[in-house]
């Protein structure tokens, strides 16, 4: 009878597998081949040797200096935002009875919209052109401050409305697994502190934080995977020319390597995406070295 | 249908450490008369259940043959055996009623036995009519309570009217009143069935109960087979005798010597023409009566009223594992102050085994 | 004294809670509003307002006739629904076959799954990029939907949740003469459905969201995605400056998924909070 189910095992795996085979193992290969083979292009098609002179290229490219630059600023900026921020709301959601499904609908909301499209309403509200100050400035001059072209204006600017968006499409994500995590930490805890006398934030400090710390760390390390890949939500404000824009990201880098008028070139292109994959796996194992030290397992 | 085994062995792998190997079942050797109720019976991990998997089909032996009738189906996989099987947690496909349950088996016949929904649902009914669920067909199983999920799981291994009905701990899921309830309700099923009817225990009372014959074993061996009185009269060993009733058997130290059985200096009974040596003595704690003039003195602890009966727990310094237990009719027990109390032995209770070997001798 | 504390305490949070609300739902409102803001209205107002006196829904209309969006609809649909199905057909069975059947290197096949799960897309995306272009598939539905028919994750997800099924199951139906398939669909199938429905709508999301690889491989307008389409609107539809056209499309676009988030809210957030994330 086993025997009988061998091959039979394998003939339902068939379609799995055949699909990681092409569109997953063999890539795998295929990319640091492609970063090896040095001045190959799609124009060209040959390959004049095997080196590094891919990452060399790439390292010293201003515009995969900017992007690498553009990538880490929103990696710093949004992770440790949107975590504080989804754990106070999550905080806040579960210690009110009334509206907290409401809540929670609400803000999962972006969840399930299309970032491409929703950035586009961002970029509206807070664009600057010939025919409207835009919604932000206009709120901003109330408070005298204003007159800032968010979309193609300074630098700051730009990463602001960058941030701003990325922490506002990541959100719902976080609180939603950052409420679950606080839902499930037994309120006898809570009851038991609180005949013991501890304060509000005693209580959050001893008790909440050591038993959702785990969660967290899960948030933060996704949240770095994540933010290490962001490109889309900038098509969605500075459109696909990043480079001109100066919101370049690696992954966009990657992409205008391989396509679009900068592209052709899939060894550069390779050569990034290894980089990339370098640095988050770095990062990722930095992080689970630390989150292994500190979280408390209960 | 007549179930015989010959030479059936299975051996695993063993999961613990490479390359070693456990023997499940080992060279089994029996037939079950047509139209019985057998109780399989022994301690969890003796090998039961792979009894029954080999039996049902679903694992294939490493040795040996299994006959149904005249009909070797050592080799047939399990839906081309005619077995019905019922499992210890039920095993009712949660999404479908409890018709489409019973039917489930059915709707897998092919060819000519191929059937007509029609012809399906009456065999169904048959079946339900059988173990008097018809009023619950339309139900999902969570909406049943155990016993009912029970009679579900029976009604489905019966429609195919199998030869054989193997159960695998069948009652241990119920709570003890549904438990006696349910043994007698097997009982019934069986009887107007007449399907010869293998069923899983490792409670040697439920065994004892309502099987025709019951299959002692242990570590993959089997131990002794016999209708369920004549096991417990003649245990033809210590383990036998040990796993059979509640409590259980007193086991002592003891010796014969010239045609006597003696525990400590006491010669407590006479066993002419049994050999000289040292042996195990099995006492029921039924074997007991209370005799001022007895042979047998025990240093008496509590006694622990049961009703009908009084339980005496005793001490003796010949005795193995725990307190002695004796059995004695309440009204019998006026002289419970006294420290030390004397026993006379019904002699078909007292069982002496071998030291050695522990087999009966 | 306490209570009032409290009470400002309980306050305070509702405050919080409702900003973040706002910060959540104002980019929906002024969508809806500026979709329907006729064109000259939208342009008069230096001062944008919070509400308009003559909706319109003129925008809507040529957000349909000047770029062709039904189109770009339509293929989204085609390429999630295809690539849905297509993916159950992948998983279904993969999962099935570890989580049921016995054969060799099981384990080592599992855990080789697993580990292809650290890899980004990213990084495989060049490669399958070349490939679909070799296999001349650039502006077809097969060369949108190939790459993505595979997804470990919910192989992994299903295999876990066939294995809670009890193997009793399987031997009762092996003693009815069930063969595999046949138990896999009309058993494990049903009783993993909550599952497989989560999974399937996970899919469907991150489909109707998908932007970089059909990015990639169509550049001819037939076989945009809405994605896409939203992308090319903006640089080149409605002449740049026709917002509120541009919103009422953005608005066409968001709807169905919303609608399909309301209707399986739990089943959503449920699926989400084990283990699907964004992108």
């Amino acid at each position: 009878m086993k025997k009988e189910n061998n091959w039979k095992a394998w003939l339902y795996l068939m379609p799995a597998i055949i699909f990681l085979a092409v569109f997953m193992v063999y890539p795998l290969i295929d990319v640091c081949i492609y970063a090896l083979e040095e001045n190959y292009s799609f124009a060209q098609g040959e390959a004049t040797g095997i080196g590094l002179a891919n990452f060399r290229h790439v390292l010293t490219d201003p515009y995969f200096v900017q992007a690498v630059k553009n990538t880490f600023l929103i990696v710093v900026i949004t992770v440790p935002v949107s975590t504080g921020v989804s754990l106070l709301i999550s905080l806040g959601l579960s210690s009110i009875k009334r509206l907290q499904n409401a809540f929670q609908t609400i803000y999962f909301l972006p969840y399930v919209t299309n970032t491409l499209a929703v950035g586009l309403v961002f970029m509206i509200l807070f664009r600057r052109t010939d025919y409207t100050e835009g919604l932000v400035n206009l709120l901003l001059a109330r408070v005298g401050l204003g007159g800032v072209d968010f979309i193609e204006g300074p630098y700051w600017a730009k990463m602001f409305v960058m941030c701003f968006y990325t922490v506002w499409v990541v959100m719902p994500f976080k609180i939603l697994i950052m409420t679950s995590a606080l839902a499930s930490v037994n309120p006898d805890y809570y009851k038991a502190a609180r005949v013991d006398g501890a304060s509000s934030f005693r209580i959050f400090r001893k008790i909440t934080l050591p038993m959702i710390s785990s969660t967290v760390f899960y948030l933060i390390i996704t949240g770095f995977i994540g933010a290490f890949k962001a490109y889309s939500d900038e098509v969605a404000l500075f459109g696909t020319n990043l480079n001109q824009a100066g919101m370049n990201t690696i992954v966009g880098y990657v992409y205008d390597m391989l396509y679009g008028s900068s592209g052709g070139y899939p060894s550069y292109a390779a050569a990034a995406a290894l980089i990339l994959f370098a640095i988050v796996f770095t990062i990722t194992y930095i992080n689970l070295t630390v989150s292994r030290k500190t979280v408390q397992y209960v | 249908m007549r179930v015989l085994l010959e030479n059936l062995t299975k051996r695993f792998a063993s999961r613990s450490e490479k390359g070693k190997e456990i023997t499940a079942v080992n060279n089994f050797n029996f037939e079950i008369p047509d139209g019985q109720l057998v109780g399989l019976l022994g301690p969890s991990g003796c090998g039961k259940s792979t009894t029954l998997n080999l039996i049902s089909g679903l694992e294939a032996p490493t040795e040996g043959k299994i006959i149904f009738g005249d009909r070797d189906v050592t080799n047939l996989p399990p839906e081309d055996r005619g077995v019905g099987l019922v499992f210890q947690n039920y095993a009712l496909y949660p999404h479908l009623t409890v018709e489409e349950n019973i039917i489930f088996p059915l709707q897998n016949l092919k060819g000519k036995k191929k059937m007509t929904k029609e012809a399906m649902h009456a065999k169904a009914m048959e079946a339900a009519g059988l173990v008097q669920i018809e009023r619950l067909m339309g139900r999902k199983p969570r909406q049943l309570s155990g016993g009912q999920q029970q009679r579900v799981a029976i009604a489905r291994a019966l429609v195919k009217i199998p030869d054989v009905l193997l159960l695998d701990e069948p009652l241990s899921n119920l709570d003890a009143r549904l438990r006696l309830q349910t043994r007698e309700e097997l009982r019934r099923i069986q009887r107007e069935t007449g399907v010869t009817t293998i069923f899983v225990t490792h409670d040697q009372e439920e065994a004892m109960s309502i099987s025709d014959l019951i299959i002692v074993m242990k570590e993959g061996v089997v131990h002794q087979i016999g209708r369920p009185q004549e096991v417990y009269d003649y245990p033809v060993n210590l383990f036998v005798a040990q796993f059979l009733g509640t409590p259980a058997i007193n086991v002592l130290e003891g010796e014969i010597r010239g045609g006597k059985l003696y525990i400590g200096a006491e010669a407590v009974l006479d066993m002419p023409g049994k050999p000289d040596g040292q042996v195990w003595v099995g006492i029921r704690p039924e074997g007991f009566i209370l005799d001022s003039d007895g042979p047998f003195t025990c240093r008496m602890d509590r006694v622990e009223v049961m009703g009908r009966d009084v339980s005496v727990v005793c001490t003796h310094e010949k005795m193995t594992g725990r307190n002695l237990r004796a059995i004695i009719p309440s009204e019998n027990i006026a002289d419970a102050g006294k420290k030390d109390v004397k026993f006379r032995l019904k002699p078909f209770k007292v069982h002496v085994f071998d030291r050695e070997s522990e087999a009966r001798l | 004294m306490e209570k009032k504390n409290s009470r400002l305490g309980m306050a305070l949070i509702y405050l919080f809670l409702v900003i973040w609300a706002i910060v959540v739902l104002f980019p929906f409102y002024w969508m809806i509003l500026t979709s329907v803001k006729s064109f000259a209205a939208y342009n008069s107002e230096y001062i944008p307002r919070f509400w308009t006196p003559n909706p319109t829904l003129e925008n809507y209309a040529s957000a349909f006739t000047t770029v062709p969006l039904g189109r770009y609809f339509l293929n989204t649909l085609i390429f999630t629904v295809a690539t849905t199905g297509l993916m159950m057909l992948v998983i279904v069975p993969a999962a099935f076959a570890f989580a049921r059947l016995e054969f060799k290197g099981k384990n080592a096949v599992f855990a080789f799954f697993l580990s292809l799960m650290m890899i980004p897309t990213e990084l495989v995306i060049i490669t399958n990029y070349v490939t679909i272009v070799n296999w001349n598939m650039r502006n077809t539905y097969w060369g949108l939907i190939l790459p993505s028919v595979t997804s470990i994750f919910y192989i992994y997800l299903l295999k876990e949740n066939f294995e809670a099924i009890p193997d009793e199951l399987y031997k009762a139906a092996k003693v009815d003469g069930t063969s595999d398939l046949k138990y896999l669909l009309r058993v494990m199938i049903p009783i993993a459905q909550p599952t497989i429905v989560t999974i399937m709508i996970l899919k469907v999301i991150e489909c109707w969201n998908s932007y970089v690889w059909p990015r990639l491989i169509t550049y001819d307008q037939n076989y945009f995605l809405v994605s896409n389409g939203i992308q090319q609107i903006r640089e080149s539809g409605f002449g740049r400056e026709n917002t509120p056209a541009m919103m009422a499309a953005v608005v066409v676009i968001s709807v169905p998924l919303i609608v399909l988030f309301l209707i399986f809210r739990k089943k959503i957030m449920a699926g989400v909070s084990r283990g699907g994330t964004k992108g």
